[in-house]
């Protein structure tokens, strides 16, 4: 399926492409003013993104990985203890569960990427009516609450009153009270996940799609490449630095569910040994136990999970993302 | 402790809390630890119940009206961010002069020297009902002022009995009696069940096991009671109800609340506490249809759990003479009356109760004063959340018919204790 590409990508346009970014770069730069080579500049307008992301995440991760060494009291105040909250983390028989779950939701959670082109693509079809409205309708989840998602949502998975039951009811399909049965809680979550992430998604998908140079589709058009075959040899392998990007995203973003389980479940559902996620279980240690270091342990081995995945997608980018 | 005040903390913007929380006592210069000082001074009251600021309010003018220099703002935080901004804030020494207490947390916040003792205050201790003094007193000092309480019931939808021609619900009525009228009650075609069994502790299940002759801690907060066979006898009580279809499943009342299903006409009768009184009283749908009965009597009696908020002073307060005056003041005769005219919660102070069971003449409230007199305390001890968290988890999968009672209890009596001896040792 590449070579399509490597016949196309390696041919004069790109050799174009490339020498138009060559001519304008110094034509700019002969002409940049005094000031914006001054280290000042700089530093003004990365300052609030600095500031913020030093206040913010690299403080609270230093302060996250020594507290994970302390045992801390309810109001304040730590002992160091050494490994122990690792210790106790590793014979925690709930921390299996709850590293279940959570793997399970991420792989399915990952169904939204194909789902998400498939509408992207739809969406990218020319002449398309009303491709607007579509798209404001695909990002309204992205924009609504998510407590209000959940409520609604808890309402459609509702046993005994809910539309979805109401709904395979017609079909003579008997439902079933989906948040509170184990086998199904999860899958229901994932769905209400992926559902309100699709949004997001697209739009990426979209600009992914609308940079694919309408050349090489011609090109591929005069080869004789039907629709099917384009889409599968040209505008997945094109878009793969877009699907790349989601994946990343979409698998951190998994890995740290916690508000979609605790708003739609409720604290006495008995399907929750089934759906409890990582951050599920730190949140328990920390706010309802006061065990803020064991927390602190949970968040850190979360942490080192998404970046040992993460890195390893880094490295398999290599086999399946092309960049043109 | 009501529904408001179940959710006992949650995952809340800490840092905005803080923020927020560091609007506190203002014109500080000097402090006042000599108490009748003249200066002026305001104090910041942590409340988390929107229904009851206006009464709070006017029990904060009428302190300024006594102490023309101590101005009272009342801070609103809705009860799910309620703890753990108030926890946040406390931790870092900007926490609020005054504050309500519930019961979970009493132990916790008196243990870590978080609050100021009231003994010098002269709170009429002999005023409140004894459950509620000795569930604010941490180490023989009284920490807390009680201001309100609240008292278990059956509420029953009138209507539902006279289609099913079953009579009312009565004082003097058994378990028996209980599990039979619920049957009779239940309709499966038209939906409709004869009690709500669902697997609230205040509501439910801390009222069986004392009726069943156990207890959920034992009066020095050190030993479970979770391993006895009266506690079995008291869970049992409730899942036995839903096997015999007279209640809806545990799955049923994860989806529903088992208030709404009482409101919409679903379920017949539904234990619930005091506090639910006004806003049937308010709800022109049911508020003809219902009434209110004693709880059932199990084999050692009808107990109703009793439990109740406090008012407390922030140890750490730059003016906790005031703070503590205030604390006293809230809870004291004149702040109760306050509170019983509006008919939101029944007030500690003992003579002022009936004023909230006139305020609402079509149901009988009286019931739920006379449940006061037998009433055990609410179990807490000095880290309740932990083994109220095994509760809930253990209990949903015997409530959901997953784990056997006796196994469950079993599980749990062991966990729980294992959480209270790890309080010890602290």
């Amino acid at each position: 399926m590449t070579d399509l590409i490597a016949q196309r990508s390696s041919a004069p346009i790109s050799e174009l492409d490339r020498g138009r970014v060559h001519v304008r770069v110094p034509g700019s730069r002969r002409r940049g003013r005094g000031p914006r080579q001054s280290p000042l500049w700089a530093v003004l307008f990365i300052g609030p993104t600095a500031i913020g992301l030093l206040v913010f995440y690299l403080w609270p991760t230093i302060r996250t990985f020594t507290m994970s060494f302390t045992e801390t009291g309810p109001f304040g105040g730590s002992t160091f203890v050494g490994l122990a909250n690792y210790v106790r983390l590793f014979q925690d028989p709930e921390l299996v569960g709850a590293l279940v779950n959570t793997a399970e939701y991420t792989i399915i959670a990952l169904v939204g990427i194909p789902i998400a082109i498939a509408i992207a693509a739809l969406l990218n079809t020319t002449g398309l009516k009303g491709r607007g409205a579509y798209r404001t309708l695909y990002f309204i989840p992205v924009v609504t609450m998510p407590a209000a998602i959940a409520l609604v949502w808890r309402m459609i998975y509702n046993g005994d009153y809910g539309i979805l039951n109401q709904f395979l009811h017609l079909f003579g399909i008997e439902g079933k009270s989906w948040l509170t049965d184990p086998a199904t809680a999860l899958v229901a979550i994932a769905i209400v996940g992926i559902w309100a992430g699709l949004g997001t998604n697209i739009v990426i998908f979209l600009a992914g799609l609308q940079g694919i140079p309408d050349t090489i589709l011609e090109a591929a058009d005069l080869d004789g490449a039907g629709p099917v075959r384009k889409f599968f040899s040209i505008t997945i392998p094109l878009l793969s630095p877009s699907i790349f990007f989601v994946s990343v995203v979409s698998v951190i973003g998994a890995l740290q569910v916690f508000d979609l389980v605790y708003m739609m479940l409720g604290k006495s559902n008995p399907a929750i040994p089934d759906t409890r996620t990582i951050v599920y279980l730190f949140y328990e240690a920390g706010f309802i136990d006061n065990q803020r270091g064991y927390a602190a342990a949970i968040a850190f081995l979360l942490l080192i999970i998404i970046l040992v995945l993460t890195v390893i997608q880094f490295r398999l980018q290599k086999k399946w993302v092309h960049y043109e | 402790m009501s529904p408001r005040a179940r959710g006992l903390a949650a995952a809340s913007t800490a840092a905005a809390a803080a923020l927020a929380l560091t609007a506190c006592a203002g014109g500080s210069a000097g402090g006042s630890a000599g108490g009748g000082s003249s200066e002026n001074v305001t104090l910041s009251y942590a409340i988390w119940d929107q229904n009851q600021q206006p009464a709070m309010q006017k029990i904060a003018d009428a302190f300024h009206k006594e102490h023309p220099n101590v101005t009272v703002k009342i801070q609103l935080t809705p009860n799910k961010e309620y703890w753990t901004k108030l926890q946040t804030a406390v931790s870092g020494g900007s926490g609020p002069d005054v504050f309500w207490m519930n019961g979970p947390h009493i132990q916790l916040y008196a243990s870590n020297g978080v609050l100021a003792p009231l003994d010098d205050q002269k709170v009429p201790t002999a005023d409140y009902p004894k459950s509620l003094v000795e569930l604010y007193t941490y180490d023989g000092k009284l920490y807390g002022a009680p201001k309100d309480f609240d008292t278990i019931g059956v509420w029953y939808n009138k209507a539902l009995f006279d289609a099913a021609g079953v009579a009312y619900p009565k004082a003097g009525w058994t378990w028996q009696d209980m599990a039979d009228t619920a049957a009779k009650l239940t309709d499966k075609a038209k939906g409709v069940y004869g009690i709500a069994a669902s697997q609230y502790s205040q509501e439910n299940y801390y009222d069986s096991i004392p009726q069943a002759g156990g207890y959920v801690i034992s009066p020095d907060h050190k030993k479970t009671g979770y391993g006895s066979p009266e506690a079995l006898k008291g869970i049992e009580y409730w899942v036995d109800l839903i096997k015999a279809g007279s209640s809806p499943t545990a799955q049923q009342m994860t989806d529903t609340a088992p208030e709404d299903m009482f409101l919409s006409g679903k379920v017949a009768m539904l234990q619930t506490g005091s506090w639910a009184a006004i806003g049937y009283a308010q709800n022109a749908d049911i508020a003809d249809k219902v009434n209110v009965a004693p709880l059932p009597a199990g084999p050692a009696g009808n107990q109703s759990v009793i439990h109740g908020l406090a008012n407390v002073a922030n140890a750490k307060s730059a003016h906790v003479a005031e703070a503590k005056q205030f604390a006293a003041f809230a809870s004291g005769k004149q702040a109760s009356q306050i509170q019983a005219d509006t008919g939101t919660v029944i007030p500690a102070y003992n003579g002022t109760q009936d004023a909230w069971v006139k305020s609402m003449p079509k149901y009988d409230l009286h019931y739920y004063i006379d449940a006061v007199k037998d009433a055990v305390p609410y179990p807490v001890s000095k880290n309740t959340s932990v083994w109220t968290q095994d509760e809930t988890d253990i209990l949903s999968q015997v409530w959901a018919g997953t784990l056997a009672p006796a196994a469950g209890m079993k599980q749990l009596a062991d966990k729980m204790q294992a959480a209270l001896d790890a309080e010890q040792k602290k």
